[in-house]
């Protein structure tokens, strides 16, 4: 019965996007072009990796706000070492983007489980940290296009099969972190511990331990997330994706994922990331003000969440036996 | 008799006539009567489940009976709500008092009719000046202004005297008040106690501990398997009657045990010992037995069992499973090891909602049903199916939320994921409480299976008959320590009440 519910709630935003599609469309048939549709897929790429992290964090019955700050110092990074250091090959600087990211992530990590401090209060520390600590590192400095290797800015936007790097990049860590979630013990941990974390520990699984993984990961991901928008952008600065926390949290609301822990999935993570994507891509070409776009963002979300409420609720627990059978 | 003198001649404060109550699957208190006197206390002795605490939310307007009248001051009446309830003057003191940590001891004790000046804001002169008046009455010497948070137990128990006298109680219920109280507290209470009963209060004191009903009490009903039994004069009564009419019962309940072959020693535990929680645990278990932990609630034997899988660390002692000396420090070494704890309400740490009933099976055998890093989704189906079928599982599909199963059901889950892991020792702590009788039965008869099988079972249970009927062999715990220990055939409820409750034989 879950299993269905989960999914209609996922073919419930299919549903929405479609139907969202549809109405852009009439205003503007350009937009349901398949060029087009590749291109909002691409603006969105980058949400649905970071949104790929925080879904994991918050299965866990954690939450990461540091994500934003943390791609943006891994994003100045390896601006920096490129803008001094042409030399370094791009891909090592991606390798580097995405340690210096799990490491970051490892910290919110640790704090949570070793020293039990609320996952708010240590990410949203760690968040104010890392933007000054990139104040700290480029003296407020802007490194700018010029600044920038052709290689370093070239990467992401090489097609590939006719799709940007980028996408398969996203695509990528689409297939990877679904094989996590849903093929390995770890996986399998992040939903214990979320739905019931007590009994989690008597199963054997280390709650804090788990915790810690999924900061990993979720840093991992927000520093692989910094390569790809300062090198995407061609401009790194200490305020980049600032608030962006607030879209990466709002695509998981979205997408399903219970913000109590424990239900959620992977699809649904990047569903979410796509419906605020085509509204942000979708909204602007309509002529609707930025203003506007935020309010509609904010009403989204809270009928996403009333409407995963109700799910929640219907399900309750069944005390009639007939009720049982189905 | 004098019991009928001392009706005629005082009224009582509060009285409840035949009142019951059932909840869905269990009749928790039939035709129950009970009679609060002024400046007299109450001890109300009965078992766990015998249908005290459903009286005292009664009496406090928590729950509604389905039957009987309520009588305040001889008037007949009802409490719709905790708040008539306050209103007629009934208030109960819990074993964790209910008051409030961030406020002070004056807030705490007039929250919701506080003093307020002509400007209608509270009058924080008069209330911390009320506060000291009653403080003083009830023989504290506490500062109204500090904070709950930094009182110790004994002086939040003051607080929350001081708070039903504030509303001007006439019946104060104190459920097992002397838990968390030093010896020195308890003589402080009982002397308040005394003063309270010179007010005129009427008091109900629940209690298992035999030498201070004697101390204090003046009265006693005594309730078994939701019936009232017997009530008196204490000075008209003895241990040994209390005891026979807690324990005695009318209709014999069955229990499916099976004689077993009882093997070799499979886990020795010796000297285990916590700094606060127990000491000097020292047992044996063999194969095929099923060996009882009996205690009253707060004996220690959870938190044994809890330190045994390495969720806590004792400070000493030693673990031998088949011979050899074990380590564990973790519940997955535990696991490992063989050794599986199935916990207490289920609720909250034994299914996971969420996940569907194969993967909460497979949960704690994760490393079995995977290859290389990765689940194998077969292996969990068939390793689930295996084990639910066992237990006579009924679900549509293995792939739906266990959240969806009833509450036996979502129990049988639980249980058949411990026995995926194939231990060989399985501690369970309070198998059947909470739920309904056949299915108790099932999980009794699962029990003698399991026994019969080679496994070794540890039963926690805070139920007599439960205990009478399946163990073995028998430990009481008490206070941390072990109190007694009883071979199946020498065990009677007397025994093992006296050992609980630190009654020297007679």
């Amino acid at each position: 019965m879950m299993k269905i519910l989960m999914k209609n709630r996922e073919l419930l935003l299919v549903v929405a996007i479609a139907a969202l599609l549809v109405l852009i469309t009439l205003r503007f048939p350009a937009f349901i072009e398949p060029a087009n549709l590749a291109r909002v897929y691409n603006d969105t790429s980058i949400l649905i990796i970071l949104a790929l992290g925080q879904m994991a964090v918050i299965m866990t019955r954690c939450i990461d706000l540091s994500m934003a700050a943390n791609l943006a110092l891994c994003g100045m990074v390896v601006a920096m070492i490129n803008s001094v250091a042409p030399g370094v090959p791009v891909p090592a600087l991606v390798l580097l983007a995405l340690l210096l990211g799990a490491f970051l992530g490892s910290i919110n990590g640790l704090l949570i489980w070793k020293l039990e401090i609320p996952p708010i209060v240590v990410t949203l520390g760690t968040l104010t940290i890392y933007r000054g600590t990139i104040f700290l590192l480029s003296g407020g400095a802007w490194i700018n296009a010029h600044q920038m290797s052709d290689a370093f800015k070239a990467l992401p936007r090489a097609t590939l099969a006719g799709l940007p790097v980028l996408s398969w990049l996203s695509v990528l860590m689409i297939a990877l972190i679904y094989i996590v979630m849903t093929r390995t013990p770890l996986g399998r941990a992040f939903h214990a511990v979320g739905g019931n974390p007590h009994a989690a520990v008597y199963t054997g699984i280390d709650v804090g331990r788990t915790r810690f993984a999924a900061y990993c990961l979720s840093g991992a991901l927000a520093g692989l997330s910094g390569y790809l928008w300062v090198s995407r952008y061609a401009v790194a600065y200490v305020d980049i994706a600032n608030g962006f926390e607030l879209d990466i949290i709002a695509a998981c609301v979205i997408g399903g994922i219970s913000i109590a822990g424990g239900i959620g999935s992977v699809p649904g993570a990047v569903l979410g990331a796509l419906f605020l994507g085509v509204i942000k891509n979708a909204l602007p070409v309509i002529n609707i003000s930025p203003f506007a776009q935020m309010a509609i963002s904010g009403t989204v979300i809270i009928i996403a969440v009333a409407v995963n409420a109700r799910a929640e609720k219907r399900k309750g627990r069944v005390i009639l036996k007939k009720a049982e059978a189905h | 008799m004098l019991q009928e003198t001392t009706k005629s001649l005082m009224k009582p404060a509060v009285a409840l006539e035949g009142i019951s109550k059932s909840f869905p699957g269990v009749r928790a208190l039939s035709d129950v009567s009970l009679a609060l006197y002024p400046g007299s206390v109450t001890a109300l002795i009965g078992e766990n489940g015998a249908g005290k605490s459903t009286l005292v939310k009664i009496l406090t307007g928590i729950y509604q009976p389905d039957g009987g009248t309520l009588r305040v001051e001889g008037e007949e009446t009802t409490f719709a709500s905790a708040q008539a309830a306050a209103q007629a003057g009934v208030t109960a003191i819990h074993q964790e008092t209910v008051l409030f940590d961030e406020l002070s001891v004056a807030e705490n004790i007039f929250l919701g009719h506080a003093p307020r000046n002509r400007f209608g804001l509270i009058d924080w002169k008069q209330m911390n000046g009320d506060a000291r008046a009653l403080l003083a009455r009830v023989g504290a010497d506490l500062d109204p202004a500090i904070r709950l948070r930094d009182l110790g137990i004994a002086s939040k128990h003051l607080v929350a005297i001081a708070r039903a006298l504030s509303i001007d109680a006439r019946v104060v219920i104190m459920d097992e008040p002397t838990a968390a109280l030093s010896h020195k507290e308890i003589h402080e209470l009982y002397a308040l106690i005394d003063r309270l009963k010179a007010d005129g209060k009427a008091i109900l004191f629940i209690s298992h501990k035999f030498d201070e009903i004697f101390r204090i009490a003046d009265r006693y009903t005594v309730f078994r398997d939701g019936r009232m039994v017997g009530e008196g004069l204490m000075a008209e009564v003895d241990q040994d009657r209390l005891v026979k009419m807690m324990v005695g019962r009318d209709v014999g309940q069955v229990f499916p045990k099976t004689e077993v072959a009882i093997g070799e020693p499979v886990l020795t535990v010796s000297g285990y010992r916590h700094p606060t929680e127990f000491e000097d645990i020292n047992f044996e278990l063999r194969r095929g037995e099923i060996l009882g932990f009996y205690g009253l609630i707060g004996a220690g034997r959870s938190e044994f069992m809890q330190s045994l899988i390495g969720i806590t660390k004792p400070s000493a002692g030693a673990v031998k499973l088949d011979g050899e000396v074990l380590v564990i420090r973790s519940p997955a070494e535990a696991i490992e090891a063989g050794i599986v704890y199935v916990p207490e309400e289920r609720g909250r740490q034994g299914a996971i909602i969420g996940l569907p009933i194969f993967q909460n099976v497979t949960l704690p055998s994760l490393t079995r049903t995977s290859r290389s890093g990765f689940l194998r989704m077969a292996e969990e189906f068939a390793l689930a199916r295996e084990y639910t079928a066992r237990l006579d599982l009924r679900a549509a599909s293995l792939d739906q939320d266990v959240g969806t199963l009833s509450g036996g059901n979502q129990q049988k889950v639980v249980i058949a994921k411990w026995l995926a892991t194939k231990p060989k020792v399985i501690i369970l702590d309070e198998p059947t409480k909470g739920i309904d009788i056949g299915s108790k039965a099932a999980v009794h008869a699962f029990m003698s299976e399991l026994a019969s099988q080679g496994l070794s079972v540890i039963m926690v249970s805070s139920e007599i008959p439960e205990i009478m009927g399946m163990a073995d062999r028998v430990i009481v715990m008490r206070e941390g320590r072990i109190a007694g220990r009883f071979e199946r055939d020498d065990l009677t409820a007397e025994k093992l009440v006296r050992a609980a409750a630190g009654i020297v034989e007679a």
